[in-house]
């Protein structure tokens, strides 16, 4: 910090620590468990719509009815929309700052009607494009979170 | 049966990038006291408040008893509202709700924020949902990069398509003492300027902003006694679709809908007022375009144009001042934006606009124009104001 007397007065809030702790969910844990435990994708039907939700989730919100029947779905998808972030920034899960560039991806898995946000290992755009087939890569050490994948590697 | 409501005073502070010289309290207290002074009336006359920002970007989280002494509540009702990116027109929504029911004849809405006060991106992520989104989630700018890789793929619009937008919003804000940039810009400088997030350039994208707004809304018991001339609320609507920020790119997938929260609003707001054909009947829009490539797509949700029809109407300058229906004279989103008083902004252009206040920016003869909000998981608010007084009262 400055030493410089400032006239305008401005107070810092610090390094401080606020933990939270938040519930993932029955079937939220489930699909998490199943990354962990068996590098598996799995999703839940819905027994009007027939659409299948990743991650799951327990109400379909068009139909609103409770969802229970869970599916597997494949570890591979293709790319519905993408960017490449390339503008730094603090992630506020771990107060460091993101590496970048990163290409950041909505990817629909084979057997999904839904898109999972996660990284692509290309940074490049003009390597990149909405359609493009796209498989998971998963962590060695996986402990029950969306970065239990690494990233979708381009197939 | 609801009552008729107007906007019937304006107050803003000066948008800019920082405002060290004021507390929170202070900034909402400059636009309160500006809104009092344009309706003629001391905080006696207010019967009740609805406040709103996203607390926790500031870290102030029950910032309507903090507020107080800049609100002027105290001991009055007040209600405070936090939406994302749609805060201040949910605000505006809410105060006219608050009218219709008849409840309450004189209520002060104020939207404002203090961007400078943390860091934005990270504040925003933290919006969302803490397993599915935060990971991978790169705020604002990243998200709404998503939606122009799919909008340029989907239509074969360009960049240079975006870039006139961008020129448009920052020529339109050197007519507006209150925006936050005064940027003279060209298409060259717009596709000249860094990549944020292909495509997003910074030329591109809206500033973070520290602002506050405050508009005064009354019944048509009234709304004839105060200072200025009414702008009325012909009808209002909102719609959310979506909970998970991944969720509104599924849309870019099956296509059913262009941007279906905003489609549905304003065909809901366009059907009870009676619009047909909002090119024609919209003298001026006020619109929450955060970003460039919004100013295509929405327009095309709003139904000014088909699917993939903004491009060429942008260039030809239908949006500009002087063309067929000018939007955001003020220089909209991408040249202020105090989040959660940008929504609130909206409504109070095309209140001035109406009034005949607004100065250079003024739009010759301003009977019918739109505002909207937008936020999130592109969730979107509609509102549709006029200089006559409406029929009668509707949602
Ligand atoms: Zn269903």
């Amino acid at each position: 910090m400055s030493e410089e007397k400032k006239d305008l007065i401005t107070l810092e809030s610090g390094e401080m620590a606020q933990p939270f702790a938040w519930s993932a969910g029955t079937y939220g844990s489930k699909f998490l468990t199943e990354l962990r435990d068996n590098k598996k994708f799995v999703g839940v039907k819905c027994p009007q719509c027939g659409k299948v939700y990743v991650p799951p989730r327990r109400v379909c919100g068009p139909c609103f009815v409770e969802l229970t029947e869970l599916v597997p779905v494949s570890d591979e998808g293709e790319i519905v929309t993408w960017t490449v972030v390339s503008f730094g920034f603090v992630d506020p899960a771990t107060g460091k700052q993101k590496p970048v560039p990163y290409c950041y991806a909505a990817i629909m898995l084979d057997g999904a009607d839904t898109v999972l946000l996660h990284f692509v290992d290309e940074t490049d755009p003009e390597k990149i494009q909405i359609g493009a087939r796209v498989k998971a890569v998963f962590e060695e050490e996986r402990t029950g979170s969306l970065l239990d994948i690494k990233h979708f590697e381009m197939v | 049966m609801g009552k008729r409501v107007a906007v019937t005073a304006v107050g803003m502070t000066r948008q800019r990038s920082a405002r060290p010289d004021v507390s929170g309290q202070e900034l909402i207290g400059e636009a309160v006291r500006m809104a009092l002074d344009d309706a003629g009336m001391t905080r006696k006359d207010i019967d009740a408040i609805v406040i709103g920002n996203m607390d926790h970007f500031e870290g102030i989280n029950y910032v309507d008893t903090w507020s107080v002494d800049g609100s002027g509540a105290l001991m009055k009702p007040i209600m405070k509202l936090t939406t994302g990116g749609t805060t201040g027109t949910t605000i505006a929504m809410a105060a006219y709700y608050h009218v219709a029911s008849g409840l309450f004849d004189r209520v002060l809405a104020i939207g404002w924020e203090k961007n400078s006060e943390s860091d934005t991106t990270g504040a925003i992520i933290t919006a969302f949902d803490p397993f599915w989104d935060r990971p991978i989630f790169a705020g604002a700018v990243a998200g709404l990069a998503m939606e122009a890789t799919a909008y340029m793929k989907e239509t074969g619009a360009t960049e240079e398509d975006a870039a006139y937008v961008a020129v448009r919003e920052r020529t339109h804000a050197l007519n507006n003492p209150y925006a936050h940039l005064h940027l003279n810009m060209t298409i060259a400088d717009v596709m000249n300027s860094p990549y944020l997030s292909w495509p997003v350039k910074m030329g591109d994208m809206c500033p973070r902003t520290d602002g506050a707004c405050a508009l005064i809304f009354a019944s048509e018991d009234v709304a004839d006694g105060f200072p200025r001339k009414p702008a009325w609320i012909h009808g209002v609507a909102d719609r959310h679709l979506w909970a998970y920020t991944s969720d509104p790119y599924l849309d870019f997938k099956t296509g059913e809908a262009w941007f279906p929260a905003m489609q549905k609003s304003s065909q809901d707001v366009y059907r009870r007022v009676g619009i047909t054909d909002p090119l024609e009947q919209f003298d001026v829009a006020e619109l929450y375009l955060p970003y460039s490539f919004a100013g295509l797509r929405y327009m095309e949700s709003l139904g000014f144009c088909e699917k993939g029809g903004a491009p060429a109407l942008t260039r030809a300058g239908t949006f500009d001042m002087g063309g067929k229906c000018p939007v955001n004279p003020s220089g909209g989103v991408m040249s202020s934006n105090a989040i959660g008083a940008t929504g609130l902004i909206r409504v109070a252009e095309c209140a001035w606009q109406i009034q005949g206040r607004a100065g250079d920016r003024q739009v010759p003869d301003v009977e019918l124009a739109l505002a909207t909000g937008f936020g999130g998981c592109f969730w979107s608010d509609v509102l549709v104001l006029g200089k006559e007084k409406p029929e009668k009262a509707r949602g």
